[in-house]
């Protein structure tokens, strides 16, 4: 009923090929953004701006990018962590060396440096598959890590070792630092995970898209059918590198204020990648439902208790929170093991065929 | 020409001048190996009977000594703790199986690799719970494991071992000593390697999967335990603990995801190559810290002559 498909003919290729062959897609992607441009901003809370909105448009850029290098091109990656820190640092070094320099353009540069080293750690796919490719990009997690800390010069050789955002104006408007104000840096994430989707959208349905899911399904067969497995290879490194290298800038400048090296550690990496896991690998639409779950599980599982009078103590309530994740994370791959992307592909096509069962 | 005087002579002729030193540093990375293989060996029975890079074999060290410990604190005196722990870790055992790994059988690696890391933050809060996540003392007294120390006088300076390393770098060679001969001599033993080379052709001659991964999941308990006990001997009993689970990794691939044998020598080689790296290299050149990512790049280096481990089976790709 509501996904009537019936009457909306093709007739061409082009319109086959479409971005939305069903019209009531685009119906719906419409309704979501009104929903993140107008409706969210004008009822949502300063906390709920921080705690909600902008960590899983954040987050959810981050998978996006960790998606097109594990999702699309089959390279396991465990080092996202990481390379949101090359970006963030590189930001950071790049408003203090260039002060004049407009923060959007500060943050779409920092991109290319994160994209640079995930280029260079990205050379041992070439030679190294499955499981033991997780070692390079794991190798990248803790020498760069441990890079942030003793190198200095990234952080301006300030006491705390931290990373401070400064208040940043542009055009007028305080969009970074302490001053700014919550919408204004939601906007400005919105926009900017906006325009990655669209790019990475385009990217993934095109013909590179099409050479990286070959790589995945089989690197060999990619190989014969004429496709440059190097070419391949590196230019998912350094997509999927560039995405996670702003993501990581907007993740320090827009959203936590300082950073240190160990925020960049291990857990944040994982973090993502569960993520990407939860919401669907292979699909840009499961990073944003993927995100969705796992920012707002916490927020809800501190307020059950409430709710029902308990009076738990916070350290314990920390302590369930991480249980809960765990066995939620064993449950939604035993029901779902290509994740939510999957599961919404099938109330799809359920309500396509509605009120019929085949 | 300082730079390569600093990279290439100095750190041999500081080696040369201080003998007892070097032997000490030697025998501290050693001992540090010995736990590395340990923690690998874990990782390698369970990849070699069901393909599932088990990450929560890091959590099973803590939450094993956790246990332990946490048995003695309440009152159970340490040698019946000791089978208590081991009875856990069986029925800790039999609930993975049961809950993650029989709904989740088939799935593609990243799945199941990603649910232990499920079981792994499971595991934390758990534990987390019940034991309360302050440091604790293992019980090294009340398991009889001596705690002095031997003192060597070579090259005329000394070397200090301490007698709970040797313990363990005993005890573990014990346990790999044991492990091998059940492997390879057992019924149950050959049941799992046969599981290893093809599920399908072991399933079909009626070898049972569930019953064998409880079989492995558990002996993964028992070599947890045991590297809880003598890895909580010397550092504490914490949460802490659970990052060696990231030092077994490179360990793993350097010796070869299927191979016992590679993940004793890949421990012991990074164990002691990361010490003297750190020692000679790391401290004066480079601000030191850097056992954090030694074993990983070594690695990298080593898979890209050899993309399979030093003693990994030859990965033969066909269309």
């Amino acid at each position: 009923m509501l996904y009537r498909t019936a009457g909306q003919f093709k007739t061409s290729y082009e319109a086959d090929h479409a971005l939305f062959p069903v019209r009531q897609d685009a119906f719906l992607l419409g309704f979501v953004l009104v929903l993140a441009f107008v409706v969210f901003p004008l009822f949502a809370s300063e906390f709920t701006f921080r705690a909600l909105l902008i960590p899983v448009l954040i987050y959810s850029l981050a998978a996006l990018g960790l998606n097109i290098l594990t999702g699309y091109a089959g390279q396991l990656s465990l080092g996202t962590g990481a390379f949101m820190g090359v970006g963030a640092y590189a930001c950071y070094k790049l408003v203090t060396i260039f002060p004049e320099l407009n923060i959007a353009l500060a943050i779409l540069f920092s991109g290319f440096f994160s994209a640079a080293i995930g280029v260079v750690f990205g050379l041992p796919s070439l030679r190294i598959k499955g499981f033991y490719l997780a070692i390079a990009t794991l190798a990248a997690q803790f020498f760069l890590v441990w890079l942030f800390q003793k190198w200095g010069w990234l952080y301006n050789y300030n006491a705390s070792g931290a990373i401070q955002v400064p208040n940043i104006e542009m055009f007028g408007i305080t969009v970074a630092g302490p001053l700014a104000s919550a919408a204004t840096q939601y906007y400005f994430v919105l926009c900017f995970v906006v325009l990655m989707t669209v790019f990475a959208i385009n990217l993934t349905r095109g013909r590179i898209g099409r050479m990286w899911k070959a790589v995945r399904d089989m690197d060999i067969a990619a190989e014969l059918v004429g496709i440059n497995l190097m070419k391949a290879k590196l230019l998912a490194f350094f997509v999927s590198s560039y995405i996670v290298g702003v993501a990581g800038a907007l993740f320090v400048f827009l959203w936590r204020g300082a950073a240190e090296a160990n925020l960049f550690d291990i857990p944040l990496s994982f973090r993502v990648l569960f993520i990407a896991i939860i919401g669907g690998l292979g699909s840009i639409l499961g990073n944003y439902l993927g995100a969705i779950l796992i920012v707002a599980l916490p927020v809800v599982i501190g307020a059950v208790p409430e709710l029902f009078g308990m009076s738990i103590s916070s350290a314990t309530v920390e302590h369930l929170n991480v249980m809960i994740i765990g066995a939620l994370i064993i449950a939604f791959l035993i029901v779902e093991p290509h994740g939510l992307a999957r599961l919404w592909a099938v109330i799809r096509e359920k309500l396509i065929l509605w009120p019929f069962p085949h | 020409m300082d730079l390569l005087d600093a990279i290439f002579v100095q750190p041999f002729a500081d080696m040369a001048a201080a003998p007892d030193f070097l032997l000490q540093v030697l025998w501290e990375g050693l001992v540090g190996g010995v736990l590395y293989a340990l923690i690998a060996l874990g990782f390698v029975l369970i990849y070699k009977s069901s393909r599932i890079f088990n990450f929560a074999q890091g959590i099973m060290v803590v939450f094993a000594a956790l246990t332990l410990v946490g048995l003695y604190e309440r009152g159970v005196p340490a040698l019946i703790a000791l089978p208590l722990t081991l009875a856990v870790m069986f029925v800790l055992a039999v609930a993975i199986e049961r809950l993650v790994l029989r709904p989740l059988v088939n799935q593609p690696d990243i799945i199941l690799f990603m649910a232990t890391i499920g079981i792994t933050l499971f595991l934390i809060g758990f534990g987390e719970i019940i034991f309360g996540g302050e440091n604790k003392v293992m019980i090294t007294e009340q398991l009889y494991i001596p705690t002095g120390s031997f003192l060597f006088e070579p090259f005329g300076g000394f070397v200090s071992i301490e007698q709970k390393d040797l313990t363990a770098v005993i005890g573990a060679v014990v346990l790999v000593v044991a492990l091998l001969v059940f492997l390879n001599k057992s019924k149950i033993g050959r049941a799992i390697r046969a599981l290893g080379d093809d599920h399908q052709a072991a399933l079909s001659v009626g070898i049972s999967l569930s019953t064998i991964w409880v079989i492995v999941w558990f002996i993964a308990g028992l070599i947890a335990l045991a590297t809880g006990i003598v890895w909580g001997a010397r550092a504490g009993v914490s949460f802490a603990l659970e990052v060696i689970a990231f030092k077994a990794l490179p360990v793993l691939m350097l010796g070869g995801l299927e191979s016992v044998m590679g993940a004793i020598v890949g421990g012991l080689a990074i164990g002691i190559l990361e010490k003297l790296f750190e020692i000679y290299w790391g401290q004066p050149l480079l601000g030191g810290n850097t056992e954090a990512w030694f074993a990983y790049v070594f690695a990298l280096v080593v898979l890209l002559f050899r993309p399979q481990g030093l003693f990994g089976e030859k990965i033969i790709e066909r269309v």
